[in-house]
């Protein structure tokens, strides 16, 4: 790892106003965020919606400037030095409709690269070496508008690393794909920053085990604010000091009583009425509340289905963190 | 990806072009929308003329003029428009990224949009001019072919300002556009010349760069008459549209770049539906 961070910001501070005084309220998307990200480093990003993490990406990207604070991509002041930024970055999202549905997919990838100077030649090179890790081969003459949810991820995710970046922000890149496209995407992000020369990778997502299997570290981020950040082990050890449970019960309608119960840190549930049951997960600091918890579950009438103590994930540390999981 | 700024900037140009180029041989229905419904409007206005035994050069009058409508509706419609339908496809936050200047952007976008109206207006009027049977007689065509680029850069110029004052716009946009579509006809002299709306009014529409370019097209394809209906010399509208080309194109540098700062500023820039 080099000496200059990949990225690096100080007391980020993002705020929208609203466009007309009357028609909403300020909102603090960030808030004094710091951040230091290392070359090599494949740095996760997790938080709710509205937690801040596509602002940040915004603005790593040169899209939108910061109300306050500074920030930092490979060593360059992002807003003095926002074209040698451009030149080390690209970012993809889940569920980008970006190019023309009337070029096929290499035609729509060498334009994307050409916005980056990248000769005609070495660009098609690359685009067709990359089409074939991603098993996109034959669909390299057919129109983009003709590519499933799937595939078009693909492609996108293409886009972004043939341009050969040396930072790419990948925004929930495997959003709504099936297991082998997410696969597919993963591993190939993984071989990447584990093949290139300090290649970085910002991630953001929304699957907590994507996030686990794929970083060196992550960042929790809950209203504009970074509450932790460390390697997904140490996350996990800060909740290792807690007991966590899952508890899945007839369809309970009361819950509120559950969050009330003395040893009982936090506690998330999801309702599934078509099995009629619903699934508790709590951090306890008392492993005896479990008593408590089950008596309250049959005083309301429910029953227990199941009752199973398990060990810390990031999840829990997200639920401990922020105090509800992404539901 | 160590070339010069200039080099990367012609690649983003070609890269942008390249859409609109290879589109015109995708999708041959323009054949019939662009080229074959036009011709249904200007063959109106050529009967009025045959009717009214007026001189056949006006015939060639309007053939041209509805040659030229190709590109202000370029313009207007797609050109002016399509930085904020790339917003909306999500494209203009990918161009924004870019290590380019985002005139590079919008030129690919004018040289593509500009290849292929030229091709709907070279359709027109070869169609025209075989079905009505006019002849031309060219009388400079070094001047023409400055004429008519200094027109289209002009023009395209223009499309690249308004592609940023739309972008601001917003949804707003689309009634813009109505609302310049049809009382450019009349101003900018499509199917009469413009001489005959007086001075004062020519002069005023000649802040849209076909009004000159038109008038000047029609004396050098038709030197006897041309002269004789026209609103200024060729050379003083040739040089006039030079300055216009300066103007556009300084002006969309300029509102291009407020664009950009106030999107950052604000983050309405690669919002949707705004």
């Amino acid at each position: 790892m080099g000496d200059t961070p990949a990225v690096e910001t100080k007391a980020l501070t993002r705020i929208f106003e609203p466009k007309k005084k009357k028609e909403g309220k300020t909102v603090t998307a960030l808030d004094r965020v710091d951040l230091r990200i290392e070359k090599g480093e494949l740095f996760g990003l997790l938080g709710p919606n509205g937690a801040g993490k596509t602002t940040l990406l915004k603005i790593l990207s040169t899209l939108l400037l910061p109300t306050s604070g500074k920030a930092y991509v490979a060593g360059f002041d992002l807003e003095k030095d926002f074209v040698e930024v451009r030149r080390r970055i690209n970012m993809v999202s889940g569920g980008e409709i970006s190019g023309y549905g009337l070029l096929t997919v290499r035609e729509n990838l060498w334009m994307f690269t050409q916005f980056y100077g990248i000769k005609s030649r070495d660009a098609k090179d690359r685009i067709d070496s990359l089409l074939d890790q991603f098993g996109l081969s034959d669909k390299r003459d057919e129109k983009v508008r003709t590519l499933s949810t799937g595939q078009r991820q693909k492609m996108n995710v293409v886009r972004g690393f043939v341009t050969d970046p040396e930072i790419i922000f990948l925004d929930e890149p495997t959003l709504g794909l099936d297991v082998n496209a997410s696969r597919v995407i993963r591993d190939y992000i993984i071989d990447w920053v584990a093949k290139g020369k300090d290649k970085t990778v910002l991630l953001t997502t929304h699957y907590m085990a994507e996030a686990d299997q794929l970083c060196d570290r992550i960042a929790i981020i809950d209203e504009g604010k970074i509450l932790a950040c460390n390697t997904p082990a140490n996350l996990k050890k800060m909740v290792r000091m807690n007991k966590t449970f899952t508890l899945d019960v007839t369809l309970l309608a009361d819950k509120s009583v559950l969050g009330t119960v003395k040893g009982v840190d936090k506690f998330t549930y999801v309702d599934d009425a078509e099995k009629n049951l619903t699934h508790l997960k709590f951090v306890l600091t008392d492993e005896s509340a479990v008593s408590d918890i089950v008596s309250d579950v049959l005083r309301n009438g429910s029953k227990i289905v199941s009752l199973q103590k398990t060990e810390p994930t990031l999840e829990d540390v997200f639920i401990k963190m922020v105090g509800k999981g992404f539901e | 990806m160590k070339d010069g700024w200039i080099k990367r900037n012609l690649r983003a140009v070609r890269g942008r072009a390249y859409p609109r180029v290879i589109g015109s041989t995708r999708e041959p229905s323009w054949i019939l929308f662009d080229v074959a419904l036009p011709l249904l409007t200007v063959a109106a206005y050529a009967y009025i003329y045959k009717f009214m035994d007026a001189p056949k050069e006006f015939v060639g009058f309007v053939i041209l003029g509805g040659a030229m409508t190709a590109f202000w509706l370029n313009i207007l419609w797609s050109m002016a428009s399509q930085l904020y339908w790339e917003k909306e496809i999500g494209n203009l936050s990918l161009y924004l990224m870019a290590p380019i200047s985002r005139m590079s952007i919008l030129a690919g976008m004018a040289v593509g949009g500009l290849f292929e109206t030229t091709l709907r207006a070279a359709s027109t009027m070869a169609i025209g001019i075989l079905v009505f049977g006019i002849a031309l007689s060219l009388s400079s065509p070094i001047m023409l072919i400055i004429v008519f680029i200094v027109t289209m850069i002009s023009l395209y110029g223009m499309g690249m300002m308004f592609a940023s004052l739309y972008l601001l716009f917003g949804r707003e946009a689309y009634h813009m556009s109505n609302l310049m579509t049809e009382p450019i006809y009349l101003a900018s002299g499509f199917y009469f010349p413009v001489k005959y709306l007086g001075f004062w009014a020519a002069a005023g529409a000649s802040i849209i760069p076909i009004t000159l370019g038109l008038d000047a097209l029609r004396q050098l394809f038709y030197p006897t008459t041309g002269a004789a209906y026209r609103f200024l010399s060729t050379d003083a509208e040739a040089i006039i549209l030079g300055i216009l080309c300066v103007v556009f194109i300084v002006l969309s540098k300029l509102s291009l770049d407020y664009m950009e700062k106030l999107g950052k500023t604000s983050g309405r820039l690669t919002l949707r539906w705004q």
